[in-house]
């Protein structure tokens, strides 16, 4: 078999590919997500401690929030027992929102002190998501400072 | 390879089966995060199986009686004012008799009822037309009878506007949280989006707390706030006394809101014997 023009062809093919993958090369082993192991365990012996723990909390709250969306709107069931058997109130604004306070900026003091950056949008925006619950979900006033 | 029609159908249908079996095995296998007695209603709740409010038209005397309880409602649950009809959205506002019951008034009425404004919110009809044309499910009947909305849901269709023959319902044509008051906005209520309906929705979140809706709380007794299916409720015992209207009910949609228009405040209630 023959291809007419192979050379070119193919040359070109691993210019396009190159191009097209680009993206992924320039931003491999770049990410603003910081994660500190040392905030965790600050957060939990301030008795800070998010409804379920970190390691589940980081990959799933999208599940978790859309299965308490669907709970409280559609059931009308609005507690939550956690797997520590604490009970919350099923509410994005209203429980999440009460640590979660600062979506912009720096969590908390907290987080200020150890200089890392944990924040909804820092990570949002590292990963290129763009969750539009705050479209109505008012997120809290952000403390300038 | 060569192959006949009878051995191509065969494969055609069970790679058909295959597919959907296999899609339909998928979706079932898929389990959530939360398991279902990780979920609870709360425990102070006020429960009933049909909710309806009784309103006594001759104890809301003043307009400003109105009022209160207009902004109650709309304040607590971020209702914008763009302060024109057209962009209007609006959970519990008042029209005159002539509109409110179309077809009721006559001319020999008496001049002051002809004027007064009544008070109108969503029916949350046991036969509710708006349910019947969502194609999302976005509106829906709880089991408690409120007429719900799940705004995550609502694609903007506006098949509900047109269907509620009582106009409950409100478009968002506008951001709505360009028509409030940074300063005034409830926290702990989210405002809406741009493009999705919205109405009264029985204040189902104190509900869940254990308290009335706030237009009941705010009306100094002129709306009555209770399960119709009980008959020891005291919005039962006042039906069974006192003659009411209901909001176009020729229409068959099952209003549970109902008014009490002539004669003076009910002066003796009886009781269940
Ligand atoms: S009054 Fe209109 S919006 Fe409310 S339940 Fe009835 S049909 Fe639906």
């Amino acid at each position: 078999m023959k291809i007419y023009d192979g050379g070119k062809i193919f040359v070109g093919l691993i210019i396009f590919v190159g191009l097209v993958t680009s993206p992924f090369f320039f931003n491999r082993g770049k990410s603003n997500i910081v994660r500190d192991p040392k905030a965790a365990q600050m957060m939990q012996s301030m008795g800070l401690q998010c409804v379920e723990p970190k390691a589940f909390m980081l990959p799933n709250h999208m599940q978790l929030l859309d299965e308490w969306r669907d709970s409280v709107v559609r059931k009308g069931n609005r507690l939550y027992k956690a797997s520590d058997g604490k009970n919350y109130v099923m509410s994005f604004q209203n429980t999440c929102m009460n640590c979660h306070s600062d979506k912009n900026e720096s969590c908390n003091a907290c987080h200020n002190n150890l200089a890392i950056k944990h924040t909804c949008d820092g990570c949002h925006n590292s990963i290129a998501v763009k969750p539009y619950c705050w479209d109505c979900h008012i997120a809290p006033k952000e403390k300038k400072s | 390879m060569s192959m006949n029609r009878r051995e191509f159908l065969k494969i055609a249908g069970i790679s058909t089966i295959a597919g959907i079996g296999g899609t339909a095995l998928a979706i079932g296998l898929r389990k959530g995060v939360l398991d279902a007695a990780q979920t609870a209603p709360d425990t102070g709740a006020l429960t009933g199986k049909r909710w309806g409010i009784a309103i006594d038209m001759n104890k809301l005397k003043s307009e400003e009686n109105i009022k209160r309880v207009t902004d109650a409602c709309h304040s607590i649950h971020n209702v914008p004012d763009f302060s024109n009809t057209k962009d209007e959205v609006k959970w519990i506002w008042t029209e005159t008799f002539e509109h409110s019951f179309p077809g009721q008034e006559h001319k020999f009425m008496p001049e002051d009822m002809k004027r007064k404004p009544f008070l109108l919110l969503c029916n949350h009809c046991d036969n509710p037309a708006c349910v019947r044309v969502c194609p999302t499910k976005a509106t829906f009947k709880r089991k408690d009878g409120i007429v719900m909305q799940d705004m995550h849901r609502c694609i903007g269709c506006r098949f509900c506007m047109a269907a509620c023959p009582f106009g409950a319902r409100s478009f968002n044509y506008r951001d709505p949280r360009t028509g409030l008051n940074p300063e005034k906005i409830n926290p702990e209520f989210p405002t809406r989006t741009k493009g999705v309906v919205e109405k009264c929705t029985f204040c189902y979140e104190r509900l869940a707390k254990g308290i009335k809706p706030a237009c009941v709380e705010e009306s100094n007794g002129a709306l009555v706030f209770g399960d119709l299916d009980d008959p020891a409720s005291e919005i039962r015992r006042i039906l069974a006394s006192k003659y009411t209207i209901r909001r176009k009910p020729e229409l068959g949609t099952e209003p549970n809101i109902y008014y009490i228009i002539g004669g003076n405040d009910y002066a003796v209630v009886p009781e269940i014997k």
